[in-house]
């Protein structure tokens, strides 16, 4: 057989091979549920965790000091009270007001954050709107709710926490793109 | 030749056919040229230039890393730097120089006339320009090149803008010019060896490449297969990683490394082939070992597909699985470990030189281990799990891409130029270029070892201000590094252009084809008729 024909034959079971291991990359698929599920790992019809009471508990009460910041961003943002007291377990509102100072159209992304760092962990925001981007009209007025629980579980030497939130402005959704 | 059947005599007849006639002119002789070495020529600049949009693209991040805060570029902007630098320099500079090696040199080093299929060959590069035009196009879409990191992870994916199919669609366009590079390379060194030039006689460079190779179109169509999921799953209603439709995004990562570790073979194995002929070339003896490295390279590439889950021990996979991964990666220590003895066993009472391949060899061989170390110590999951995503990361692959494939790269320029140009490169320059390289190499990357140890996450524009001096540090040796490279790319150009006649073999250990058969500067067309080795 001359070269030629020979490199022709050689070509062709390369580019089988190759288009076998592109076939491989896809059945990694079903490959990967197979091992996850032989390892018992990444179920993903079983809950995380079993559910647990939550009972409120009543013999202590947690002061919640709310706290807001703007990061480059000419807006107006305030809680409504400055603190609120709680008892862990119970299911508590407050209210931030956010106000758009500029002429234009602004998406802002609030970022939350806790004192102590560790606190965070116990807080569990159940309604925030910091779960979504916020787009607000020129001189649009705004009354966000944050709906949250504090973890009985919460050391018994943390007697209050500070709920921080700091606006950022998200690029090129309404206003300065 | 003997298709023309005539009155001649067979060797008139030979020189009517076979006039050893030059390249065309002007630009299409780059467009239309099936010739291996205006090929590697082609891949070398291309590779070059894309180390340097890439550098530039360093360059940003280091800006913006001189001092905590924001200062330079938004967060988007900077992730968009680190993963479009990450995809250039892998897939844009780092492989395509080293397949412009396997170009010029493959067929000279086995005695073959050209590639096995020239017309293929002018397609795989000319697939490269497109998808470098793509990457960089996408910087200029709405939303701006994908910020995702180069491994692009869903499901960040799945939520960027159209600069995320830009970027598939280079990828696909990569892997192809890959796949179709490799199988001619393949084919090529299995099929056109001269009489004589058996499979343990070919010279090292050869003998990775080959293995290099088959690991491409082993592992290219996985990566291929990733991003056509990522493709469907944005545009097509595919839920193979988008949680939200019971897709996994973890099974990305698997699919990604399963590709992407043999990946890291690929651009060091060709490293190691051309340190492979430097070293003996400077320590005037043969290879040590050469058998062991044959074997010890097979056995990188083997174990290589059985590794990839240590690029992800933090997901959450058993404990077994993590075992299994860490046992198997300090193996591949093991072949490696044969490779670097081997060269440091060819030096040993070698006559040796420090001309600046030797030294870009020599300077590869301790940076590349110690590299190699580093990788040893993110293989034990434990301290994996502290240092994941860290700083220490980002030195350890660097010492591995840029100390390990680069240096590399650089001694396989100065080695071979002078057969390619005909003229020798300035030494003293060169020289200097090698020292300032390692210098400031060492000064970017050394440091961030201590600011990985120290937790300081990588692809972050901002840091905490304890972690200010060693990222100035680092930053100031980048911008070092870049000139320095400006002073390599003067080397090159002074070399062409003004360098003087360079001899035949200008090395005195040299031994493989190119140096002992061929006049310098290598003609247009070399060994039409093939030479018989002994």
């Amino acid at each position: 057989m001359s070269t030629r024909a020979e490199n022709k034959k050689l070509f062709v079971r390369l580019a089988v091979i190759a288009a076998g291991m592109f076939g491989f990359g896809y059945a990694l698929v079903p490959f990967y549920y197979e091992i996850c599920r032989a390892w018992q790992v990444n179920l993903l019809d079983k809950p995380d965790a079993a559910p647990v009471n939550t009972q409120v508990d009543t013999s202590r009460t947690v002061t919640i000091e709310l706290d807001s910041n703007l990061h480059k961003l000419d807006w107006k943002f305030r809680p409504l009270v400055n603190h609120v007291s709680v008892h862990p377990g119970e299911l508590t509102t407050v209210e931030y007001e956010v106000v758009n100072t500029r002429k234009t159209a602004v998406t802002g992304q609030a970022v939350a954050s806790y004192g102590p760092q560790f606190a965070g962990e116990y807080f569990k925001k159940l309604q925030c709107f910091c779960f979504t981007q916020q787009t607000l009209a020129p001189g649009e007025v705004r009354r966000m709710p944050v709906t949250f629980v504090v973890d009985p579980r919460l050391p018994k030497d943390v007697t209050s926490i500070a709920l921080s939130y700091t606006f950022f402005e998200v690029d090129g959704r309404g206003g300065r793109s | 030749m003997s298709s023309i059947a005539g009155t001649h005599d067979p060797a008139h007849d030979h020189h009517d056919d076979h006039g050893h006639h030059g390249p065309a002119a002007g630009l299409m002789r780059w467009v239309t040229t099936t010739n291996h070495k205006d090929i590697g020529t082609m891949y070398l600049w291309f590779s070059g230039t894309m180390f340097l949009v890439g550098g530039i693209m360093a360059l940003a991040i280091r800006l913006e890393l001189f001092e905590p805060g924001l200062q330079f570029f938004d967060p988007d902007r900077f992730n968009q730097f680190t993963t479009m630098h990450g995809l250039i320099m892998v897939f844009g500079a780092i492989m395509p120089a080293f397949v412009g090696f396997a170009n010029w040199q493959i067929p000279m080093m086995i005695g073959a006339p050209d590639m096995a299929f020239a017309r293929l060959n002018n397609w795989s590069f000319w697939l490269l320009p497109f998808a470098a035009s793509l990457l960089i196009l996408s910087f200029f879409t709405p939303g701006g090149a994908p910020g995702v990191g180069w491994t692009m992870y869903s499901p960040l994916t799945v939520q960027m803008g159209m600069g995320m199919d830009f970027t598939i669609f280079a990828v696909h366009l990569l892997g192809m010019s890959s796949i179709l590079g490799s199988i001619n390379i393949i084919t090529t060194i299995l099929n056109m060896r001269a009489p004589g030039m058996t499979l343990m006689r070919m010279p090292m460079f050869v003998w990775t490449w080959l293995i290099t190779a088959y690991l491409l179109v082993a592992a290219m169509p996985v990566l291929a297969g990733a991003v056509t999921m990522t493709l469907t799953d944005r545009h097509f209603g595919t839920t193979f990683f988008n949680a939200a439709g019971g897709g996994d995004p973890v099974l990305y990562q698997h699919i990604f490394w399963f590709f992407g570790h043999p990946e890291v073979y690929i651009i060091a194995l060709p490293a190691f082939g051309v340190i492979s002929q430097v070293i003996p070339a400077f320590s005037r003896k043969p290879l040590f070992g050469y058998a062991s490295m044959v074997y010890a390279t097979s056995a990188i590439a083997i174990l290589s597909f059985i590794v990839w889950a240590h690029h992800m021990y933090t997901v959450g996979m058993p404990v077994t699985g993590q075992l299994f991964f860490m046992y198997a990666t300090t193996l591949i220590a093991v072949p490696t470990g044969v490779k670097v003895f081997n060269w440091v066993s060819t030096m040993w009472k070698g006559s040796l030189s420090f001309e600046t391949p030797m030294l870009f060899a020599i300077g590869f061989l301790i940076l590349f281990t110690l590299g190699g170390f580093t990788g040893l110590v993110l293989s034990l999951v434990p301290v994996d799990i502290q240092l994941h995503d860290t700083y220490y990361v980002v030195a350890h692959f660097h010492y591995v891409m840029v100390a390990g494939a680069l240096f590399s790269a650089f001694a396989g320029i100065y080695f071979w130029i002078p057969k390619w140009t005909g003229r020798m490169y300035n030494e003293k320059l060169g020289q200097i270029h090698f020292w300032l390289t390692l210098i400031f190499f060492n000064m970017i990357f050394f440091v961030q070892h201590f600011l990985g140890m120290a937790g300081m996450p990588r692809r972050i524009p901002d840091y905490p201000l304890m972690f200010e001096t060693w990222n100035k540090i680092s930053s100031i040796g980048a911008f070092g590094f870049g000139l320095a490279q400006l002073l390599f790319l003067y080397i090159v150009l002074d070399c062409i252009r003004n360098g003087e006649p360079a001899p035949q073999k200008p090395w005195d250990g040299a031994d493989s084809l190119e140096w002992t058969h061929l006049p310098t500067p290598a003609p247009y067309h070399t060994f039409e008729t093939q030479p018989v080795v002994k």
